[in-house]
């Protein structure tokens, strides 16, 4: 099933399809290890709800939900 | 003398290394972005010196913030004989995604796999030995934080820069390799220095390459036309190749123990901090105990609780012991407020020596027979104006060492983290909250810092506020002027006061963020993308090295500016407009600062206190120059008004010259905390100003300065009115909350723009 990170719950976890959006941002995603075929798993939420925590490549990584739409995830049943 | 460069992810422990190797003191912490400036020190335990040099942290080579230019411009124009890549092992694939990027430029290369300590001790194996082989360089593993395998890693380093290295790519088997190869040729042919490098980041579509190298540029264009089912988003397959060659031949070498996925301490300590509800109440909590444990009286409110300290007397001392000197000594650790929280223990304990060294000096003037005008000098003038600061220091000192803590355990990136969405809604991201809190510190690194955020007006807004976040310089007003209103009105906490007045600084920026957002910066909220680090134990010897780093520059402060500044102070005071020694009354400072005045009289210090109320004036101009001096200015002058006036008070520390202030010119403790608002928001130091100058573009600096003279103006006089005639708060809350109910609805559209803007990609 398809769906975007910022769409997950926690604890739910998937691969990276692909990432949408252009610039510097996707770059700046690319750079921090998001790339197609990585595995991301959402720790958890913010207190107010955004930004989101996640744990890709081993180590722990924060971004907004409106950055993290940019990322197309595939969620294995 | 040779050059050798470390480079790494931010975070990777490259100043720790660079503290190691050439015996620096240079401030690390446990957060993304802590390094923004290259900085140089010597190695000397080889043969021959070599030159280090400490990079700020970089993810990639295409850089983003202003501090990451730093590094890439480094690695490619200087021309070093070694780069030391410095490699996280516990967090090895995003760091080898950097050293996929360095390998690509002309230049020897070592790797340098770091906290190999934290990795063993996690029960995981890493092959050095296979990683050596895959990527074609030396691999040494050290701990910086230990300093193990350092002399060994330096010697292969020198070893590797005896040999030039052409640059290697590991795109070679990806289908964008002959695109790479002919870019290669070309920029060749061009003399270009490190054509691979320059290949590869134009293949990318990098800015900076695509501006440099347009005719090569129509080359990759071309093939995009002709190779079509390569796809056309090159950034993206080039991103995409790396990581996928990382994994397939790299990450092989770490094995991770089985017992590994057992939720470890940092995680533990990171589901309570970053709780969805007590998040945001802990951090509060976590602030306030900062201001407790350092300005409080009243240890954990014992004694409001329980009630046991009673006043002996009217001695004011809590226990009598028959000896005034142990009297003093005793009341350091116990008042009638109740047992003192550790700041204040050595704020008394300072001002107890400070007091006996005074006397001291004086008395030993005195028998020596010193000149009226020397014995005037050395006690008014230099003594006053030293011991002014220097009895802040300890406790000031001690405020800093839990700042450092919290920068040490990894605390900082998820403040940013938890109040992201609560910034945005006034147009900053959470990242912005790091340099502020470093603003409690100094303003200057804080200012400097501001470079890791990504954003120009993110930059300069969070530039013309730090000054508001409280700094180091400006905690003795607080301290004194809380600690008077305290001690003459009964009731009132000092460090309850301390901490609103903190609080109020913070409340202050971010309206004034929210107010540049609708006005003169406005613009989208800045991306937040950031690493969170793992959470560790501060380690006792970088505290001390923060701490001493920041007991030198007091000192140096104190006896230069602050100096300098209370003897002008003194003179100015002490002497007539035909230079002849004359007491106060007659002075050029009385001249100066009653001309001066009524200027401060909507704030409540001005004409309303009569002949002496322009001591305050005079104190907040001397701030300018460096905050200590305002307080150091009270010292200099209470005493040379008390010889003049009978009824003031002397004063004899900081708390008790503004008490001597309240008597004698009857400042209304309403007033005194518009001054201090005053003191908090207006131009901060001269170090500091000169700081944000070099931090912001050109031109906008007088925009800056007016803004400061603005605001702590208008809030000085607006907190004076609603303290002084309470109804006026009405009128003020009305105003704010139509100000900041305005901004936040307007701040929700560009929110909205947002997600169909170019930068995003939300499902409508």
């Amino acid at each position: 099933m398809e769906k975007r990170l910022n769409e997950l719950k926690a604890g739910e976890s998937g691969e990276v399809l692909r990432i949408e959006g252009e610039g510097q941002i996707r770059r700046r995603i690319f750079d921090m290890g998001v790339t197609p075929g990585a595995k991301i798993l959402l720790r958890k939420l913010a207190p107010l709800g955004d930004p989101i925590e996640v744990t890709v490549r081993g180590y722990e990584l924060t971004l907004r939900k409106s950055e993290a739409a940019c990322v197309v995830m595939l969620i294995k049943k | 003398m040779l050059k050798f460069a470390l480079a790494g992810n931010p975070n990777s422990g490259k100043t720790t290394l660079f503290n190691a190797l050439t015996g620096s003191t240079a401030h690390v912490g446990n957060w993304p972005g802590v390094t923004v400036d290259k900085r140089e020190g010597v190695y000397k335990k080889l043969n021959v010196p070599v030159s280090i040099v400490d990079l700020p942290g970089i993810y990639s080579l295409s850089p983003y913030t202003p501090e990451e230019v730093i590094s890439r411009n480094f690695l490619l124009e200087e021309k070093p004989d070694c780069v030391i890549n410095i490699v996280d092992a516990t967090n090895l694939e995003r760091n080898l995604y950097l050293t996929t990027q360095i390998l690509e430029i002309d230049v020897p290369v070592v790797i340098a796999l770091n906290m190999m300590d934290a990795v063993k001790k996690r029960g995981d194996k890493l092959d050095a030995k296979k990683l050596e082989e895959r990527t074609g360089v030396p691999v040494a593993e050290i701990s910086a934080l230990k300093e193990e395998g350092i002399r060994e890693l330096m010697e292969r380093a020198y070893r590797a820069a005896q040999q030039k290295r052409e640059g290697k790519t590991v795109l070679e088997e990806t289908k964008l390799a002959h695109l790479i190869g002919d870019v290669k040729i070309a920029l060749e042919g061009k003399k270009v220095e490190n054509p691979l490098f320059h290949a590869v980041k134009l293949t990318e579509g990098d800015e900076l390459e695509v501006k440099a190298h347009p005719e090569e540029l129509k080359t990759v264009q071309a093939f995009k036309e002709r190779c079509a089912d390569v796809g056309s988003d090159y950034e993206a397959l080039v991103a995409d190749a790396r990581y996928r060659y990382i994994t397939a031949h790299f990450s092989s070498a770490l094995v991770r123990s089985p017992r590994a996925k057992k939720q470890d301490r940092s995680d533990r300590a990171d589901r309570v901090l970053t709780h969805r509800i007590w998040g945001i109440p802990l951090f509060l909590l976590i602030l306030f105990s900062l201001f407790h444990l350092t300005f409080g009286e009243d240890f954990l409110y014992l004694n409001a609780i329980f009630g046991f300290a009673k006043d002996v007397e009217d001695s004011g001392y809590a226990v009598l012991t028959g000896n005034d000197t142990l009297n003093a000594f005793v009341a350091v650790f116990y008042s009638t407020a109740g047992i003192s929280t550790p700041g204040a223990i050595l704020f008394n304990l300072m001002g107890f020596a400070c007091d006996q060294a005074g006397g001291a000096i004086a008395a030993g003037l005195e028998s020596a027979g010193a000149y009226a005008w020397a014995q005037g000098l050395v006690n008014d003038g230099i003594w006053a104006g030293l011991s002014g600061v220097l009895s802040f220091v300890p406790q000031i000192l001690f405020l800093f060492l839990l700042i450092s803590v919290l920068e040490d355990s990894g605390y900082m990136a998820r403040v940013a983290f938890i109040l992201d969405r609560a910034f945005r809604r006034f147009g900053l991201s959470g990242r912005a909250f790091i340099p502020m809190i470093m603003g409690f510190g100094c303003s200057v690194p804080a200012a400097i810092n501001t470079r890791t955020l990504a954003d120009e007006k993110e930059r300069i807004m969070t530039n013309r506020v730090i000054p508001f976040f409280t700094c180091g310089a400006k905690a003795p007003i607080l301290a004194a002027v809380c600690g008077a209103i305290a001690s003459v009105y009964t009731g009132v906490n000092a460090d309850l006061l301390v901490f609103a007045l903190y609080v109020f600084g913070m409340a202050m920026a971010v309206v004034s963020v929210a107010i540049m957002r609708q006005t003169s910066m406005r613009g989208e909220v800045a991306p937040f993308i950031m690493e969170l680090p793992s959470y560790h134990l501060p380690q006792f010897r970088s505290l001390m090295v923060h701490l001493w780093d920041k007991l030198k520059h007091y000192i140096k402060k104190a006896f230069t500016i602050i100096v300098a500044s209370a003897i002008v102070i003194w003179f100015l005071s002490s002497f007539d407009w035909s230079w002849k020694m004359t007491d106060i009354s007659q002075s050029i400072l009385y001249d100066i600062g009653s001309f001066v005045q009524w200027i401060c009289t909507p704030m409540g210090f001005g004409l309303q206190l009569g002949e002496y109320g322009w001591v305050f004036v005079v104190a907040a101009v001397t701030g300018l120059i460096a905050k200590e001096n305002v307080i150091a200015t009270f010292y200099v002058l209470v005493p040379a008004i008390g010889a003049v006036l009978p009824g003031w008070d002397d004063g004899e520390n900081g708390i008790g010259a503004v008490v001597a202030l309240m008597q004698g010119t009857g400042i209304t403790w309403q007033a005194l905390i518009a001054f201090t608002v005053f003191n908090m928001l207006t131009i901060p130091c001269f170090a500091a100003a000169a700081t944000v100058r070099a931090e912001t573009p050109k031109g906008k600096f007088r925009y800056t300065l007016a803004f400061w003279m603005l605001t702590s103006f208008v809030t000085a006089s607006a907190v004076y009115l609603v303290l002084s005639w309470w109804w006026t708060v009405f009128v003020a809350a009305a105003i704010l909350a139509i100000f900041v109910a305005w901004c936040v609805l307007r701040n929700r559209r560009p929110c909205r723009a947002q997600k169909t803007g170019k930068n995003s990609c939300a499902r409508e």
